[in-house]
């Protein structure tokens, strides 16, 4: 594990704790997100048939670190009648509650950020901070734009937690345990003991569970789509209806969090279903380490997996946004509440009935 | 219930189907240009800017007068006898100077009216559409190839063999009026003669 390496260096528990704290953040989240910029720019263009980026180095690769670079330079607007505490408190939690979330991501076998046993419970609340920093943004900016963008976020968030927490709460009465190192451990490498095959005990609840697991995938995909407000679901950002939602009255660097906070989040959640439906860090074909016998290998071909597994599913939701239009309020409210809901409460009922009986 | 679920069937259909669509033009070649290295390839007929060859212009005003828009602006001056203007290229004699060539670009609306008239197809339009320009007074294009002394010159030249030709036609009538009232002294007498001849 990299904090017991950690602590042996630095020699104190707290500076070990801090370095690790911030690893995700310096080795993760900045590079992917700005990684993770490029590709949605560059998959939007592909997907309409243009090109995208093309200028700032080969292909555009440099474009995200450009547009970081005008981004610092940008003056920070704050108009006379904003709320200023709030004003500027609400894009740090937002990045906050995103960011806390990978505490409980394992990004490989060797290294979770805090292996706690309330792991997924812990990272659904932490996001809703996020519900919290977005409502203040809107509120705090006196724009009735961002605060109607606000309203929906709050609305949808929270309606969209439910049918998530519903699978969720599916998962572990079929893995016993709520922390994600040992649910992705526990859906041991190969891809036919993930849990979206029914997991890794072979026997008749195993082909029992996989419709109900592909179909309770697709309910918290959808639900964790909702809840990083993207398209379809992205009514609080609706451009064509809201400006830009919540974030409209920012400028600078402020935005600039909320755009992280945004790809953190998409990141986030996408390792969550990655952890739980498929397998996490696992990889799906064995390892090269066990191969050839180099038992230091093992943890970074998990974090690649693991990376891989993430970003198809941000790509995922990337494919989505170009695909679909967006909700009406209602329709998604709709969506939310006759669709999901019903449905992970039937699949809840059912698994629990398979892991009763079976 | 059947409707709930044959709606919900169908929504995930029409994603589905949605979605391979748009994979597929993920890999579909894309009709982006890159402007500014790579030239879109224009058609046949092109209107752009227009161009004047001055070697062929005769300054005969025709495309100024055909402008819908009075963009062409053209002040020739006469040239003098001793004058050796050449020729055009498809044999047309040039008589006239042209002193001043002006095509207002910003005003022109590139509908090729003055193209049609021209006699000796000097003026045309060219493939060229980057020219713009900061100042509006940059737009107004000078075709003519005299120098300003030379323009100066050439008008000189003009009035002065105005003058000169005034004082012969100043003199030439004044011997046409001398004559003539000489002629008239003898014809008074001989007037008479076919009226009689006539009855």
């Amino acid at each position: 594990m990299i904090y017991e390496w950690l602590h042996s260096i630095t020699g104190s528990e707290i500076a070990a704790a801090i370095i690790q704290s911030l690893l995700p953040l310096f080795i993760f989240i900045l590079p992917f997100a700005l990684f993770a910029v490029l590709l949605e720019r560059k998959v939007s263009a592909h997907m309409q048939d243009r090109l995208g980026p093309m200028r700032v180095g080969y292909h555009g690769i440099f474009q995200t670190i450009a547009d970081i670079i005008k981004l610092v330079q940008k003056e920070d607007i704050v108009a006379t009648d904003n709320d200023k505490k709030f004003f500027d408190l609400s894009p740090i939690l937002v990045f906050a509650g995103s960011y806390a979330a990978f505490a409980a991501i394992p990004f490989s076998g060797a290294f979770v950020g805090s292996n706690i046993d309330l792991g997924i419970v812990y990272i659904v609340a932490v996001t809703g901070l996020v519900v919290a920093g977005i409502l203040m943004a809107g509120w705090a900016s006196n724009n009735k734009y961002s605060l109607l963008g606000a309203m929906r976020a709050a609305a949808q968030i929270i309606s969209y937690e439910i049918p998530s927490l519903l699978v969720i709460v599916t998962v572990i009465m079929i893995t016993g345990t709520m922390n994600l190192f040992t649910i992705s451990e526990w859906q041991t490498q190969y891809f036919w003991n993930w849990l979206i095959l029914g997991g890794p005990v072979v026997g008749v609840a195993k082909f029992l569970l996989i419709p109900l697991m592909i179909v309770s995938f697709l309910i918290i995909f959808l639900s964790t789509l909702a809840e990083v407000n993207r398209t379809p679901f992205d009514i609080p950002e609706a451009e064509s209806e809201l400006v830009s939602g919540y974030h409209t009255e920012y400028s600078g660097m402020k935005f600039a969090m909320f755009f992280l906070a945004e790809y953190a989040n998409m990141f986030a959640v996408s390792a969550v279903v990655s952890a739980l439906f498929f397998g996490g860090f696992q990889s799906p074909v064995g390892y090269l380490g066990k191969l050839f016998g180099a038992a230091w290998l093992i943890p970074i071909e998990q974090f690649l997996w693991f990376t891989a597994k993430g970003l198809f599913f941000v790509f995922v939701q990337m494919w989505l946004r170009w695909t679909l239009p967006r909700f009406r309020v209602d329709q998604l409210m709709a969506f939310c509440w006759k669709y999901l809901i019903p449905f992970s409460f039937v699949i809840l009922i059912l698994v629990g009935l398979i892991t009763v009986l079976l | 219930m059947r409707d709930y679920i044959l709606k919900f069937w169908q929504g995930l259909i029409t994603i589905i189907i949605g979605m391979r669509v748009t994979f597929r033009h993920l890999f579909v070649p894309s009709v982006t240009i890159q402007y500014p290295t790579v030239k879109p390839e224009l058609p046949e007929r092109e209107r752009n800017r227009l161009y004047v060859n001055m070697d062929d212009c005769i300054g005969c005003d025709q495309c100024a007068r055909a402008c819908p828009v009075n963009c062409i602006d053209i002040e020739t001056v006469k040239s003098i006898p001793g004058d050796d203007l050449g020729v055009t290229s498809n044999g047309k004699k040039k008589a006239l100077w042209v002193t001043r060539f002006d095509i207002d670009i910003a005003k022109c609306c590139y509908c090729q009216l003055c193209v049609f008239p021209c006699p000796t197809e000097c003026i045309y339009m060219t493939d060229v559409y980057e020219f713009a320009e900061l100042e509006r007074e940059n737009l107004v294009y000078d075709f003519v190839t005299l120098t300003e002394e030379e323009k100066i010159e050439k008008k000189k030249n003009f009035e002065e063999f105005t003058i000169k030709k005034e004082a012969e036609k100043a003199a030439a009538a004044k011997k046409k009026a001398e004559e003539d009232a000489k002629k008239k002294e003898g014809g008074d007498q001989a007037g008479e003669k076919p009226l009689d001849n006539k009855e």
